[in-house]
């Protein structure tokens, strides 16, 4: 079988098949973005790919454009350098949920609060998934990871209200199984002006799924089908209905001065005075 | 044309040597008392086109120095005591990645909190070790202002032409010391501007060298290589592999491409050594106590003279082993409950006696303690 | 030019930081070594602030003040805390407000009103540093009047030369009209 045009233009075949497990998403998320990539039209010489450590991270390995693996929990940290020495490069991190939200929260924040010209997609599946199975920050309450075998006590975060509280000028969520929307959000947030975020919602049925009796990977995307409502369908939903029921769509959405623009006529301004 | 004469500040001449070099992306976390470094990043980057940005903290700092350094910028990123502690993970990536950038660390007293206004030497040994792995360091440090300057400029050298993270090991006193300096002028210090690969060419082995070449020719983002860096072990083409042996090829790179040229990294000042018969060993501000010594000691009529390594790591193995065959007390002098002295121990293995002056605890080593600790050696042996 | 070791001190905001970096200044200028350091931190911040000025003809190696040739203090606190280990024929300028608490083992003291003067006469007391750099170059004789001025000048903001011009005549009188 041929692969698809949109992976040989996008995707470096040599490095293929990916490490993934069978039944994980990563590599249906890892594709949505290379769709949004090819729908925008951006020039591969041009795009990075910036990613942390962990299952997600190792995306951009297989992917056809500049691309840097960092440390745990980093990747912004490294983005906001590169989109600031080169702001004409397109900057797109690929992180996970405890890689985005745990050990790197705090760039997280800091890179909403700047609005800087990044594009976050969080492959969120509410696990550490390279290190066997521990719960995460998106982990809910109650369920079972290796270092939550009673149950996990945490409660988690949501994502694009952290990223939203902070500054975020663009957050969605989308799930791997949504992949129409979820490939329309990745386009609206690249093609966003600042701090955008998408928060992908993935299935690990090697570790979450074995733990929590969720099925195979397949059952856990009928789960997402029949537990995830585009949030504008939700909003209109009788109070019974909601009920357990999550939301995928736009959260957020605001123009606000981007930091790498601001730095520009910064230094224009210092110049023209010298 | 004639040297500019300027009182300037040790964290002062840090900067203006960075701007000599061509650095044009600071991103640092203010920190005690290197803060001066971040200050004057800040207002004077803008006005060459440069980028400075305080990140959320030292991680994030070192983070964004790299990042910009992998889009093809000269970058650098200063911290002390904590923050260096912090920044490690992020050395040993630079290390393997293989990635230029000037780290300075402007030592103060430790460990933890310490003494944030007084100096210290004592992260000279986190310098080499401090992050978890094997790799090798290139760290420098200068005795002077104007060393700071010359010192800043090679640090920058040294990492675009050997692909690496090097560290500027300067301490509170000289960070914070103003003196009288001559500015070098454009074309007086050597600037080495990084190797990069041609552009617009995929790049299938980026990490293969050439015929001739140090190490392979950097791809940066954006000119067309699209390449991949990675912390992982690598072959050739830069993505990640599992195999040992090719750890094992990996390995002697990073380390080869330092040990291979020793000569060309490591300087050392021979200060009043040829006759002499008691040597110190020191680096940065405690050489300058130890100078003073010597010229009193000398005009005593004893012979002391001092080794000063200016490129710390890789220590000056030839050189140590030299004054080991030369003389038959070596001191080291050093502002710390004992480091260096280990290293110095190792290329000495025992043909000459080593000692030890130095303290940690913020008070700088005078010259009448090294006078009596000489006179003290000396008296033992007859 | 033979080594003079300064020891600057005050409370902060009296600009004894200022006073030590236009003195190194203007050795430079005259072609002298000369080196500058200061207290940091908290204890720059409240209480006895201090700065070091070391002016040779040679290299200047120790980076520290050990024996002072010269000390100034213009508070109480600075004067009980740094008017000490001195060399027996230092030169000690004193604010006349500050009694000394003990004997810093030379009799070349001034005791000169220098707060006063910059607050009555000068009519700036944020001058005081410069009076007292302007005695203190009167003592010594390091540099000539223009020297001096030029350097002061270089570090001051623009629109205060004038100020200055009388903080510097104010500083000379001083020293002029002491008794010994």
């Amino acid at each position: 079988m041929q692969p698809s045009k949109l992976v040989q233009k996008y995707f470096r075949e040599a490095n293929l098949p990916t490490i993934w497990c069978p039944g994980c998403s990563h590599g249906i998320t890892t594709k949505a973005i290379a769709q949004a990539i090819e729908n925008l039209g951006l020039d591969k010489d041009n795009t990075v790919i910036v990613s942390g450590i962990g299952c997600s991270s190792r995306a951009p390995g297989y992917m056809a454009f500049n691309t840097v693996h960092t440390t745990h929990g980093r990747a912004i940290a490294f983005a906001t350098g590169i989109k600031l020495s080169k702001p004409e490069l397109n900057v797109i991190v690929i992180t996970g949920d405890g890689d985005a939200s745990a050990i790197g929260g705090n760039h997280l924040i800091h890179a909403a609060r700047r609005n800087i010209d990044i594009t976050v997609v969080v492959f969120n599946n509410n696990i550490y998934g390279m290190t066997g199975g521990q719960y995460s920050p998106t982990t809910p309450t109650g369920a079972f990871g290796t270092t939550a075998p009673y149950g996990n006590v945490d409660q988690p975060f949501d994502i694009l209200k952290l990223a939203e509280g902070a500054g975020a000028t663009y957050t969605a969520r989308g799930t791997a199984y949504h992949t129409k929307q979820l490939i329309s959000y990745i386009t609206k947030a690249i093609d966003h002006k600042g701090f955008s975020i998408v928060d992908a919602i993935s299935v690990c049925p090697t570790y979450y799924g074995r733990r929590n009796q969720a099925g195979t990977g397949v059952q856990m995307m009928v789960w997402l089908k029949d537990n995830f409502v585009e949030k504008t369908v939700y909003d209109k939903l009788p109070e019974d209905k909601r009920a357990g029921k999550f939301t995928y769509g736009e959260f957020h959405q605001e123009d606000r001065p981007e930091y790498t623009a601001e730095y520009q006529k910064l230094i224009e301004h210092v110049r023209g005075e010298q | 044309m004639a040297n500019k004469i300027a009182l300037m500040q040790g964290n002062e001449a840090c900067v203006q040597g960075a701007l000599y070099a061509g650095y044009r992306f600071y991103a640092g976390y203010p920190i005690t008392p290197s803060t001066e470094i971040a200050e004057l990043s800040a207002l004077e980057l803008p006005k060459v086109g440069g980028k400075f940005i305080q990140m959320e903290d030292e991680i994030g700092g070192i983070a964004a120095a790299i990042g910009a350094s992998i889009a093809g910028t000269k970058a650098m990123t200063a911290t002390s005591g904590p923050g260096f502690s912090l920044k490690q993970e992020n050395i040993g990536y630079a290390v393997m990645a293989q990635i230029p950038l000037v780290i300075v660390n402007v030592m103060r007293g430790g460990p933890s909190t310490g003494l944030p206004t007084q100096s210290a030497q004592a992260d000279i040994m986190q310098a080499k070790w401090g992050s978890h792995g094997d790799y090798p360091m290139i760290a420098l440090s200068p005795i002077s202002v104007r060393e700071t300057f010359d010192l800043t400029v090679r640090a920058f050298n040294l990492a675009e032409k050997y692909r690496t993270p090097v560290m500027l090991m300067t301490d509170e006193v000289i960070g914070h010391l103003r003196e009288r300096v001559e500015i070098p002028v454009e074309g007086e210090l050597e600037v080495f501007d990084r190797i990069t690969a041609e552009a617009g060419k995929l790049r299938r082995r980026p990490y293969e060298k050439e015929p001739g070449e140090i190490v392979p020719a950097m791809s940066v983002f954006g000119d067309g290589n699209r390449t991949h860096t990675t912390g992982l072990f690598y072959n050739e083409t830069g993505f990640p592999s599992n195999s040992t042996e090719n750890a094992k090829i990996m390995l002697d790179r990073i380390f080869s491409k330092i040990y291979d040229h020793v000569d060309d990294i490591v300087q050392v000042e021979e200060y009043e050594l040829a006759d002499c018969e008691v040597a110190f060993v020191a680096f940065g501000s405690t050489s300058r106590v130890v100078k003073a010594a010597i010229k009193q000691l000398r005009a005593d009529g004893i012979k002391a003279g001092l080794l000063r390594a200016i490129t710390i790591w890789p220590s000056p193995e030839k050189q140590i082993r030299a004054l080991a065959e030369q003389v038959d007390h070596i001191i080291v002098a050093e502002q710390n409950e004992g480091q260096y002295v280990r290293e110095v121990q190792r290329i000495v293995e025992g043909r000459a006696k080593v000692y030890h002056i130095g303290r940690g605890n913020g008070e700088i080593l005078t010259p009448p303690e090294l006078i009596d600790l000489v006179k003290e050696v000396k008296h033992a042996t007859k | 030019m033979k080594h003079i070791e300064f020891r600057l001190t005050g409370s902060g905001g009296q600009g004894v930081l200022m006073l030590g970096v236009i003195l190194a200044e203007a050795a430079i200028n005259k072609g002298y070594n000369a080196i500058q350091s200061q207290s940091y931190g908290p204890e720059a911040r409240g209480g006895a602030s201090r700065c070091e000025v070391i002016i040779s003809g040679q290299d200047i190696d120790f980076p520290e003040v050990q024996q002072p040739d010269v000390l100034l203090a213009l508070t109480q606190l600075a004067a009980d805390k740094y008017a000490r280990d001195l060399k027996a024929d230092a030169i000690v300028i004193i604010d006349d407000s500050i009694e000394l608490s003990h004997d810093p083992g030379t009799k070349n003291i001034y005791r000169l009103p220098i707060l006063v003067t910059a607050r009555d006469v000068v009519r700036k007391e944020l001058t005081a540093n410069i009076v007292s750099l302007a005695a203190i170059n009167q003592i010594l004789g390091l540099f000539d009047q223009a020297e001096l001025l030029e350097a002061i000048l270089h570090r001051v903001p623009k629109g205060t030369e004038i100020l200055n011009q009388r903080a510097v005549d104010a500083g000379i009188e001083l020293v002029q009209n002491h008794a010994g």
